[in-house]
């Protein structure tokens, strides 16, 4: 049953990372695109993220609900130690919600209309990035259950140079999955082209920021290299990520937006394997040398077995729910609402 | 301002925050599948506007509440650390349910705020009923996990130890059911006068009068129904808090000393150093049978609870008599409404009662935050009921208190945009839907 709640709880942030990254990152290229492009941007990701905008945030939810109920060891200890940067993303996900439904939502169009858009641009990039230092702050051995004063406590545990540069790169992966995942939503193919190459400047900026990550786990004594490549699945996920990138690259030009987008999703999921795959089922790593464990960490049997009932009872109810909803959403794109 | 304090602030402000947004979500998709079912039988085009009209503010509220809901569960860990790692195992049952109440929720709403003309009409009401069930079912849930609180169950407390868990035992604590047809009805009630206050001030001023009477039917008549329960809902959780939370009734009441024929005390200045109180009106023996069905019947005071175990009495005995004072406002309005409905339709559209209903507009909202106030602060120094001091469960991270004044910032800005947000949306109905 331990085993079923993890899958869960891998899954959820998985989705979360995909879905709830595109959707971040439709913020992020709005943010960086010229004036131009930007309502384009907008109109286009509103039409096509509209109806499952919310559904794609419940994966955090899912999965914080899944970590203090199944993990309240685990759950207490980022609560206290990573609590700034926890706060601030917080901060973000209230700015970027209400922003996203202030600004379609509101009766009259006028100036307030910018200042939902400049709101909802800088909570989509400032989220993902706190999201990204706070993944950072579990594996960089800097959380000190034993600090007595504030600053080792509270803001040493996550303020470095690792959890920028995964924060940086946290930022750009979002974008590169937006930019590939509106590729195939626009029709001219002026906007197509302006597409592409978002699409192919947030590669870049994706492979900057990933090689700024191994830079800083270097500077910060993080062995990051030895955890990747000392184990077959992180070296091979790595090498599968790199090759589809080659291959994204080709196809990026090509009229193919399923596959281009199976193969950024499916370079987003490879990382994420490769990078929660080497620890497990260590989840923290504290300074020190202790760690906290998703199967020794876990909460007593009887909690775990009615956890996972009650998730495999809501997955019968939700996947096909949500499956039917991206679905005719899909099929249906065409009529105008 | 400590940090103690500030936490427990951080987390009433987050709340009283989240639960109006949350009643809104879940009561205002009943008010749409109702104008929508009527659009669909009748073909009325006024009933479908309303349908759309409402489904924009459904929205609002709904990603507001689902935002303000996210920051919650990160806040039980950010604030009550200590809280989550010993209950988290004990009462997430609801959660984890509620999580995919919740979800599902979403999913519907997509369909729903999105599937206009795209579905067949009554796949599409579905969807949106399916909105308020599934909002519904999450309240309900959420108030559970609350109630676990008051009414600790579903394990064994031994030397400081929580053993022998049962999940299940503890989402159906035993003031689970009392707690959440209260705040049920409570969100029917406040939602309810709230949505026909606004269709009456529009009524009386003259715009779009067909409109506004169509949705202020429908609003006012969930209202004044949830409202004439209420009291029955409220004696019952009387009786349980009664039974289970006797120094929380005691405040409540301001009750000092333990007596018999316990007489009710409305109103009145708490003077807690001289346990007493001021210039009340003391009805005999109302308290004992409200309490336990029999007006002889002894009510225990605050005398006998240890002076540590007593919860602040000024303040949740005032918040107490907020609730049933307006709770009784909105009983009388209600019972008016059913006259008019009943016996003189004309008074529909008379002035008087239109102001009584805009003068209604905030009643149930505050009921509502004075009610959480009577739970929550009555519960004090307790945060788990008897077993857990919510002293020991504050975060051990100093300088709690600026992020209160960061969260206070945002929830008030929030609250002026989402005012004015709606103010607009009400203004422009007769653009937007060309009456």
């Amino acid at each position: 049953m331990l085993y079923i709640v993890i899958a869960f709880l891998w899954t959820s942030i998985w989705l979360y990372l995909l879905l709830g990254g595109a959707d971040f990152g439709a913020g992020i290229i709005e943010l960086i695109s010229k004036r131009e492009h930007k309502s384009k941007t907008r109109h286009t990701m509103y039409r096509v993220i509209g109806p499952i905008w919310e559904a794609n945030h419940m994966w955090l939810i899912i999965a914080i609900v899944i970590l203090f109920v199944g993990f309240p060891k685990i759950y207490t200890t980022m609560s206290i130690f990573v609590h700034i940067p926890l706060t601030a993303m917080l901060l973000g996900i209230i700015a970027r919600g209400t922003a996203f439904v202030f600004r379609n939502y509101d009766a009259v169009e006028d100036r307030m209309q910018s200042i939902y858009n400049r709101i909802f641009v800088y909570s989509s990039a400032i989220t993902p990035f706190f999201l990204g230092i706070i993944a950072a702050s579990t594996v960089s051995r800097k959380i000190d259950v034993g600090a007595t004063n504030f600053l080792s406590a509270y803001v040493d545990s996550w303020l470095n140079s690792f959890g920028i540069a995964v924060g940086l790169f946290t930022v750009c992966i979002c974008g590169f999955l937006a930019a590939i995942y509106i590729i195939g939503e626009v029709h001219s193919s002026d906007d197509r082209q302006h597409f592409i190459r978002v699409a192919k400047k947030m590669i870049v900026a994706a492979f900057v920021a990933g090689g700024l990550v191994f830079i800083a786990a270097h500077y910060e004594q993080i062995p990051l290299l030895d955890w990747i490549f000392g184990h077959w699945i992180g070296s091979l996920a790595i090498g599968a990520a790199s090759i589809s990138l080659i291959f994204l690259w080709i196809s990026l030009s090509k009229n193919r937006a399923i596959l281009i987008r199976l193969l950024a999703g499916f370079q987003v999921s490879m990382i994420l394997l490769a990078a929660t795959y080497i620890h497990f089922p260590k989840i923290i790593l504290l300074k020190g040398g202790a760690s906290l464990s998703l199967v020794e960490d876990a909460g007593l049997n009887k909690t775990i077995e009615a956890l996972a009932w009650a998730l495999l009872l809501g997955s019968i109810f939700i996947l096909p729910a949500l499956f039917y909803l991206i679905y005719s959403f899909e099929k249906k794109k065409g009529i105008a609402h | 301002m400590d940090d103690f304090l500030a936490a427990r602030s951080q987390m009433a402000l987050s709340l009283g925050f989240h639960i109006i947004f949350a009643c809104i979500g879940m009561v205002m998709p009943f008010f749409m599948a109702i104008a929508h079912y009527k659009w669909l039988r009748t073909g009325e085009q006024v009933y479908k506007n309303v349908t759309k009209a409402w489904s924009k503010g459904v929205a609002i509220f709904f990603a507001t509440g689902a935002v303000s809901g996210t920051v919650l569960s990160f806040e039980l860990g950010l604030l009550w650390p200590t809280f989550m790692e010993h209950a988290g195992p004990i009462f997430g049952m609801p959660f984890s349910l509620e999580g995919t109440a919740f979800f599902i929720e979403a999913i519907a709403l997509g369909f729903f705020l999105y599937g206009w003309d795209k579905f067949n009409p009554w796949f599409h009401w579905f969807t949106g009923v399916i909105v308020g069930i599934s909002g519904l079912a999450s309240g309900i849930l959420v108030v559970a996990a609350n109630a676990w609180m008051n009414s600790p169950a579903g394990f064994e407390y031994v030397d400081g130890k929580y053993t022998n868990i049962n999940p299940i035992d503890a989402m159906f604590n035993d003031a689970w059911f009392s707690q959440a047809l209260h705040m049920t009805l409570a969100a029917f009630a406040a939602t309810g006068f709230a949505v026909a206050g606004v269709h009456a001030f529009m009524i009386k001023k003259g715009k779009n009068i067909n409109f506004h009477e169509k949705a202020f039917r429908i609003a006012a008549i969930f209202a004044t129904v949830a409202a004439v329960l209420q009291p029955l809902s409220g004696d019952i959780s009387a009786k349980d808090v009664a039974k289970r939370q006797p120094a929380k009734l005691a405040a409540m009441e301001a009750h000092f000393k333990t007596e018999k024929e316990a007489p009710l005390i409305i109103g009145g200045l708490v003077d807690e150093k001289a346990n007493e109180v001021k210039y009340a009106v003391k009805i005999p023996g109302l308290l004992s049978w409200m309490a336990h069905g029999n007006s002889k019947a002894t009510v225990t005071g605050l005398d006998q609870i240890p002076k540590n175990y007593h919860p602040p009495i000024a303040i949740t005995h005032y918040a107490f008599q907020v609730m049933v004072g307006l709770g009784m406002l909105m009983l009388s309005l209600s019972i008016i409404y059913f006259i008019t409905l009943a016996k003189k339709r004309s008074w529909l559209r008379s002035p008087w009662l239109l102001n009584l209903f805009i003068l209604a507009i905030p009643l149930g909202f505050i009921a509502i935050e004075a009610g959480w106030m009577v739970t929550e602060i009555g519960r004090q120094p307790w945060i788990i009921y008897g077993i857990m001091r919510t002293v020991d469960a504050v975060t051990p991270m100093p300088g709690i208190v600026y992020s209160f004044y960061l969260f206070t910032a945002v929830y008030v800005s929030l609250s002026i945009i989402v005012a004015f947000l709606l103010y607009r949306q009400i203004k422009m109905v007769g653009r937007i839907y060309d009456i």
